[in-house]
Parts: structure tokens; sequence; C-alpha cells
């Protein structure tokens, strides 16, 4: 980790638990670290339960953290207070996965957008606060007309446009995007994609663009990292992540997307992977992913491998590799 | 090739507080014996309310319209009485919701909620419907299928859920399996898991498929033909190798420029601009028209008649008008 | 949902509209009550205890005021002071309910207490005893039964907000940074809304029904302003005599609790979301 400098956000150690009845804990993110350089997309993919959005609200302070530290521009984000703490807000924001979920069903559409304006008092006057939302809206590549409607009018992508809307409006610099397309058709997704891509691009924002579709994270992410059951265990550039995959659930997991041409799946070799997801509860000793490891050894049993460099910006938690 | 199903004409509609959304808007077509045919489209198109058709589950507010006809194994089936429904689902066909956790019930065990079904059914003693449903589930791939057929289904997890729906669905043996976005809430490795079972059932037992997704890929690998549904109306059909490698309509192309592929770099992303029109008031002419790149004029005034391209490869869309 | 399909609904529902103008029609009579000829709280012995007549429709009491006349004037008293009542209650619940509800942990736990224990006291005993040592008007009358009835409305609110506040909106508005008080207000409240307007409804039934109990003890509204309560109150003494005293105020009290209720059912049913899909 050489250059620090460039570093928009750098986590270490970060664990976050959920106490689950009287006494088991939920170790959604347990001892993670990495870091999202200025700019880049960092893409973060696991199977659900991984711990993959916890780690995303976690980052951005909207959860507490158990452990560790997660550093903004150097700062510590849970320390903030105050009026650092809403500084924070203004930089940092997060675009919801359920678009039906995340805005509410009793606001117009401009009051969701201005609402961070009017929190951070951005803008002062009622009528530049209407011009600034009807640009935000055409930013989103959405109506002007539709900013006096209600959510319940508009479709699912429309509802993310605008969500998205929402976070661009107090001008941030990153923003986490908790999978912003899994609830919407395919058609739509492309669209969405598209859109961030070239807001990206517009404005230079950084990206942490959590999904379950390795072939959409594929797509936009600059580097991406793998999560299972709380762990990284692997992160690296997208590209090499899909043509040197190093750890054994990496590749498994990538075997098991279906490619849209009957020729290539007919011959693909999917790597499959034993049994199910174990509990985060109760997640099994030594490496997290041994007990569906084919694999698998004596150390993976007893031992939790570090996560190291195997290549350039290339590190993955596995004895094996 | 013999014919399991045929739809004729077929158009449902639900009359809502916001008025009359039709749903599905006459459309036609046949599934052969033995075959994995796929209804593809997005959320809307009327994929679901096809297959629930077909299983008779069409309910109040919803109503099939009187020239629709669904021949199963050429008798229709609209003309059921309710005695006849009942022996034709299950016995006949079968269906496998989306979402197991709903569809299943949560106060009973996986053991009776299957026995409950052969026994009304057929006519076997408790202890031979019991061990009907462990072989069932070992069919779906369950393990210790003797001892989680005592288990409740929150006690299971999502992927093996499904299986259970599916095992369900299978026993008794029916001819026609329909499964509406069986994987669609589960994760990509557990996905891939099913459809393997699936597709591995099918081949031993022989019976037809119909598979609803909105995902294209999954079913590459599985499905023999292909239905493309958009805003209640048949847009293209015909073999897998039709759809994926030649596709005619632009809503099938644009549909697989859409997704990204693992296996190719650096590609464009194709979008295909706007969104669905509203189906409470549906576009007299192509309904894809407001979004389609290669529009004509005639395209918003009337929607295009079948043209066949090839042998069971089908398309409606002014493009290809005259082509033959 | 919007407002049409809403509209569509409510009056597709027979039964509502019926008890929706029914509703209207008394009110309106409550409000319109000086319109009527007689003086409610004038006596003429000469006329006491009439019954059905076509200078006296609802005949005339023990000493010889206008049924009618009082019936209305009594409803304006019971509907205000169930109207105000409610207000009170829900304004106190709605605030106790949202933070307890959005805070959690020891506020909650506190609050909820309080209205356990508040739940488990007798109230219209424990009004009485209260009486005793309180000027009797009006007021006190209200807050009393406003006193006894926020904490439903206090639990109604919480459990809802407890599931709100889990929705990614108010997760999004604190991404925000919005202040907990501004989210609450803004947030929380409009989309409680609908069970806040069901609760009340069931509200007014309740504090109606109390107002009638308390002034037939006799701790109610006092005499010789009129109420349904105190109404019948006076009427028992000659039930058997001139039955109609008793059934006109009793039946106003039946009828208006019934509506009441009858409206916060079906509005339940229209404002829940997950009915109307």
């Amino acid at each position: 980790m050489a250059d620090r400098a460039e570093y928009l956000l750098e986590v270490n150690g970060l664990k976050k638990y959920f106490k689950v009845g009287k006494k088991g804990t939920l170790k959604a993110v347990d001892d993670v670290s990495f870091y999202i350089r200025k700019g880049e997309t960092l893409g973060v993919v696991g199977e659900s339960g991984c711990g993959k959005t916890t780690c995303g609200r976690t980052c951005i302070g909207l959860y507490d953290k158990t452990a560790g530290e997660v550093l903004y521009r150097g700062k510590d984000v849970h320390q903030m207070r105050g009026e650092e703490r809403k500084q924070f807000t203004k930089m940092a924001q997060i675009i919801f996965q359920d678009p039906y979920a995340s805005l509410d069903p009793k606001m117009k559409v401009r009051d969701i957008i201005a609402e961070g304006i009017r929190s951070h008092q951005l803008i002062n006057s009622e009528e530049k606060i209407r011009e600034r939302v009807d640009e935000l809206l055409v930013t989103v590549g959405l109506d002007q007309e539709y900013g006096d409607r209600y959510v319940h009018e508009f479709s699912g992508g429309q509802r993310q446009r605008i969500g998205i809307a929402r976070a661009l409006a107090v001008e941030p610099e990153f923003i986490v995007c908790d999978e912003p397309i899994s609830a919407l058709d395919v058609s739509i997704q492309a669209q969405i994609v598209n859109l961030l891509g070239k807001l990206q691009k517009e404005k230079g924002l950084t990206y942490m663009f959590i999904a379950h579709d390795l072939s959409m994270v594929k797509y936009i992410s600059d580097r991406v990292m793998v999560m299972y059951l709380g762990k990284i265990v692997e992160i690296t550039a997208s590209g090499q992540l899909y043509n040197h995959p190093a750890h054994p659930y990496t590749k498994a997991l990538l075997s098991a997307i279906p490619i849209p041409d009957p020729k290539v799946e007919e011959e693909k070799v999917r790597i499959r992977m034993e049994g199910e997801i174990p509990s985060p509860v109760d997640p099994p000793k030594g490496c997290r992913f041994q007990n569906r490891c084919q694999y698998a050894t004596e150390k993976c049993r007893m031992e939790e491998p570090e996560l190291k460099l195997i290549g350039k910006d290339h590190y993955v938690a596995c004895h094996m590799c | 090739m013999e014919k399991i199903l045929e739809v004729r004409n077929l158009s449902v509609a639900f009359e809502t507080y916001s008025g009359k959304v039709q749903a599905v808007r006459d459309i036609s077509f046949d599934i052969e014996k033995g075959s994995v045919t796929a209804i593809v489209g997005e959320s809307g198109c009327g994929k679901s309310v096809t297959s629930k058709a077909v299983m008779g589950l069409i309910r109040k507010p919803g109503k099939i319209s009187d020239e629709s006809e669904i021949l199963f194994q050429g008798e229709n089936i609209l003309k059921y009485t309710e005695k006849q429904w009942q022996s034709y689902r299950g016995q006949q066909c079968s269906i496998v919701f989306q979402d197991a956790l709903t569809a299943l019930n949560p106060t009973m065990n996986i053991g009776k909620q299957i026995t409950e079904k052969i026994r009304v059914h057929k006519k076997v003693s408790k202890q031979e419907a019991w061990q009907e449903g462990i072989r069932m589930l070992e069919l779906v791939g369950i393990p210790n299928a003797q001892m989680r057929m005592k288990q409740y289904p929150h006690e299971f997890s999502g992927g093996m859920r499904q299986r259970v729906m599916i095992a369900i669905a299978l026993t008794l043996n029916p001819k026609l399996l329909i499964a509406d976005e069986p994987t669609t809430a589960l994760d990509v490795t557990i996905q891939a898991d099913i459809l393997e079972m699936m597709k591995g059932i099918q081949k031993t037992h022989g019976m037809s498929i119909i598979l609803i997704t909105h995902d294209l890929g999954i079913v590459a690998n599985f499905a023999t033909n292909i239905i493309v549904m958009y805003a209640g109306k048949v847009m293209e059909r015909g073999s897998a190798e039709d759809i994926f490698y030649s596709p005619a309509h632009p809503y099938t192309e644009a549909l697989l420029k859409a997704v990204p592929r693992l296996d190719m770099e650096d590609e464009q992303l194709e979008t295909i601009e706007g969104a669905p029109p509203n189906m409470a008031n549906p576009p007299t002419g192509c309904p894809f028209a407001d979004r389609c790149r290669k529009r004509m004029d005639i395209c918003k005034q009337e929607f295009p008649q079948e043209t066949e391209l090839a042998e069971g490869h089908e398309v409606c869309c002014w493009l290809w008008k005259g082509e033959r | 949902m919007d407002r049409k399909a809403m509209k569509k609904v409510f009056f597709s529902n027979k039964m509502t509209v019926v008890c929706a103008i029914l509703l209207l029609i008394i009110i309106a009579a409550a409000i319109l009550a000086p319109l009527s000829p007689y003086d409610p709280d004038a006596s003429s012995v000469a006329e006491k205890l009439q019954g059905v007549s076509s200078a006296h429709i609802l005949g005339t009491d023990d000493i010889g005021r206008d049924t009618f006349t009082r019936t209305l004037y009594g409803g304006r008293v019971s509907l205000m002071v169930g109207f105000a009542a409610m207000c009170v209650a829900v304004i106190i619940g709605t605030f106790i309910g949202t933070i307890s509800g959005f805070m959690g942990g020891m506020v909650d736990v506190v609050c909820m207490r309080i209205v356990d224990v508040f739940m488990s006291v007798p109230s219209l005993l424990f009004i009485i005893v209260v009486y005793a040592f309180m000027p009797r008007n009006m007021v006190t009358l209200v807050l009393m039964l406003a006193f006894f009835s926020w904490t439903k409305v206090a639990r109604v609110v919480r459990a809802q907000t407890l599931t709100l506040k889990e929705r990614d909106f108010i997760l999004a508005a604190q991404a925000l940074g919005v202040s907990k008080g501004a989210i609450i207000w803004k947030h929380i409240i409009p989309n409680l809304m609908p069970q806040i307007i069901v609760a009340a409804s069931l509200s007014i039934a309740n504090a109606i029904l109390d107002e009638s109990a308390l002034s037939f003890l006799g701790y109610g509204v006092q005499l010789p302003m009129a109420s349904w309560g105190s109404m019948l109150q006076t009427a028992q003494k000659f039930i058997l005599h001139n039955p109609i005293m008793a059934v006109a105020p009793g039946t106003m009290i039946l009828v208006t609790v019934l509506c009441f209720n009858v409206l916060g059912d079906m509005l339940q049913q229209i404002l829940d979301p997950k009915l109307m899909k």
C-alpha cells in the first residue's frame, strides 16, 4: 500500500457485529481492510449474507462499527461528531437497492431531492432550490415536470434515478451504490449503469459499487472485492479477477454466472461448491470457505488465512495461493 | 412434433381501480412435448399472467377473454369445471413460484405438505405417500431426505426451499411443469445448481417445462425454445439458437445486448431508452415502437402480424414484412 | 395509492358511506341546534313529561324541556368533548409514540412502562376520584379523558414507527445528515397518518362513551347543561313512564359511536397498502 495520499477511503480491520437472540453474534463484517482510490470504482460482490451491504453502510457511518477504523481522507468516520459528521454526509452519499422503499411515499419528488440541499443549507432561496432540483432532474434523465409528483407514479427505473438525484444534490465525491440495479429489469439496468458511468466521468465521483451480479460489476468496476461470510477473500483489478481468479470461491462464483450464449454455456466447466453457505452466526473454523472448498487441507481447517499480495495489486486470502 | 399445449388468442385483462389493465393481449403459441420453453420478458410483460392462465389460476379481478383457448393435449382447459381443474392441476400440470417461502405453509412440515398432495390425487396409504415424498426430495437433491421430511419451511435455506417446491410440483409426474422465475430470488451459485438439477430431471423424466424468466442468460443452456414477450404481446419465438444467434426482433436484439457478458472484454452496454408502455392504455401499434431504434412510420399505427422466418422461428415486426 | 382510487374504494362500500352521511347529519344537527324554537334549559312545568306530539316531536322531560332540542344541544357537548379529548390524546400519543419508537433503547423502555402503568389504571374510577378535588368543568373533563386514552394511540404509533425506521428512506435521510427531530417530523409522522387517523376515529368513539358514562354517573357534564349522558341520567327515573326521554339520547350515543367505529375500520382497510394492491 504505497501511495496512501490517493486513497479516498481506507478501511482497517473493520468489524461490525450484530446481536442475534440472547447469545449469538452475527459477524456481518469481520476484520476487513481495503482502500478505495480517488475517482475509481470498487466493486463489491458476494452472495447474500456475505456482509457486503453492511460493509458499505458502515463505511459511510450509517452503522456504528464494532472495531477497526474507516478513514475518509485520513479522518475516522466514526469519530466525527456534530458539524464534522454533518459535513461528511455531504461528501459521502448512498444509493439504495430497493427504489420502492428508499423514497418517502408521502413526499413530492422535488422535496425528496431537495432534502439534502435544505438540510445542509447549500442554497437558501426556495426559488434557487427549485432551479437546482430541475437541473438535477435533467442530469439523471428525468422530465422537469416530474418534480411535482409523488413517487408512486414512477416505475422502478425512474425511482432509482430519483434516488441518484437525491444523492447528487449535495454534490458528494463518494457514493456507495448498494445494489442499485438488482431490483430492476434488464433493459433498465443498463440505463442506470450507463448513467452512473456518465456521472462519474463528469463529476469525478468515486464509487463503491455493491452487487451480486458479477457481470455488471465487471463492467463498471476498476477493482473488485469478493466477500464471503464477512471476510474479503480476494481483491484485485477487475480484468485480473475475471481472467485470473485465484481464490477457489471466486472461481466457483465466476463459473456459476450464466452466459447468454448456448454454445459457450455448453462448454463451460462449472466449479462446484459443496453444501451450502454456513450461517454467519456460526462460521466454520479456520478458513471460512474450507468446508465447501475442494482443495481444503488440514491447514485450512486450523488456521485462518491472511489477505496476502500475490501479484500487482492482487490480494487473496487463501493458503493455497 | 406432438404438441402438449396450444395457446390460441389468449387475452387476459385485470379490472383495477385505475382502469382495465390488459396484461396479455391476444397471444398464441405452442409448447411441444418434451421441450423446455422459456418465456422471456420484463416485469409486467404478461409472462406470469400467461402461466397463471395455463394453470387456471386467474382470479378476480382478472378475466380471460371469451375468444381465448388453451388446449392441453387437444382439450380446451378453459371450459373445465372446478373438479376437472383440480385433477388437472398437479397431475397434468404443476407450477413452481418464485417465492418459495410464501408458497409453502409455515405451520406444516414438508413431509405433510408433500403427502397431502399425493393423497388428494392418489389412493395410497400414508406410509406409501411418505415413501414417495422421500423419493421426491432425493430426486431434487436434498440430502438427508428422511430427516428433512419432518422439518418446517423456515428450517430450510432459500435454495433448499425452492428444491422442496420443485419436489412438490414434480410429485405425481405432471406432464407439464411451469417454473415462474424459480431462481430469481437466489444467489447465482444456487441458481446454477438448481437449474442443473432441473435440467437433469427433465432429461430423465421427459416432461415439458415452461420456464418463465427475465434473464436470457439462465435459459441459454436449458431452453430448447424461447418466446420473447413485451407489453402483453409475443414479439418473437423460435428455437434457442434462433433467438441467441439470429435474433430478428429489435427488442430481442436489444435485450441480448443490455446484459454485459463475462466472457467479453470492453464491450459497450446498449441501453434501451424509455420504459415499457402503460398496460391500462396500451398503444395500438407495436408497443416497442417508442423505444425502438429501427422504428418506421407504420410501427405506431398497426401491430404487425407474425412473419415466419424459418421453421418455428416467427417474429412480429414490420421490418420483416415482405422479407419472404 | 392515489386519491382517486381511494375515493373509489370509499364509495364502493355502502356501509361506510351510510356511516359517513349519518355522522355528517348528526354533526350538522348539533351545529344547527340554535335553530330550534325552544330553549334547551328553559323549564315549563305545565308541559312536563309529554309524549310525542307535533309541538314536541320527541316529547318533553320532567321539567318540561323539549327533548329533541336537548338532544341536539347534548350532541354539541358530547361531540365536542369527544373531539377535543381525541385531539389531545392523538397529540400526546403521537409525540410519545414516535419518540419512543424512533429513539429506542432506554427512552423506549421508559415510555412503554409509563404506557403500561396508564393502561392498568381503572380510568373511570380514577377520574371520579380526581373529580372530587378538581373544578368540574369541560376542560377538566377533556383533559381527564385524554389523559387515559393517549396510551392506545402511543402504542399503535410506536409499533408503526419501529417498522418505518427500518425503511431505506429513513436511512437515506440520515445519510443526508437530516436531524432526528426533522426525520420524525418530515418522514415518520406523514407516513403514520393512516394509522393516526384510524386511531383518532376509534379514540373519538371511546371518548364519547366515557363522557356519557361519566355524565350518567353525575361526574361529567354538569346539569343543567345537556349531554347525552346526563340526559340518560335524568331519564332513568321516568324510563317506564316516558321511555322516549331515554331512547333519544341513547340512540344517538349508539349511532354515533357505531359510525365512528365502522369508519375507523374502513379507513384502516382503505389506508392499508397491503390490502389495496
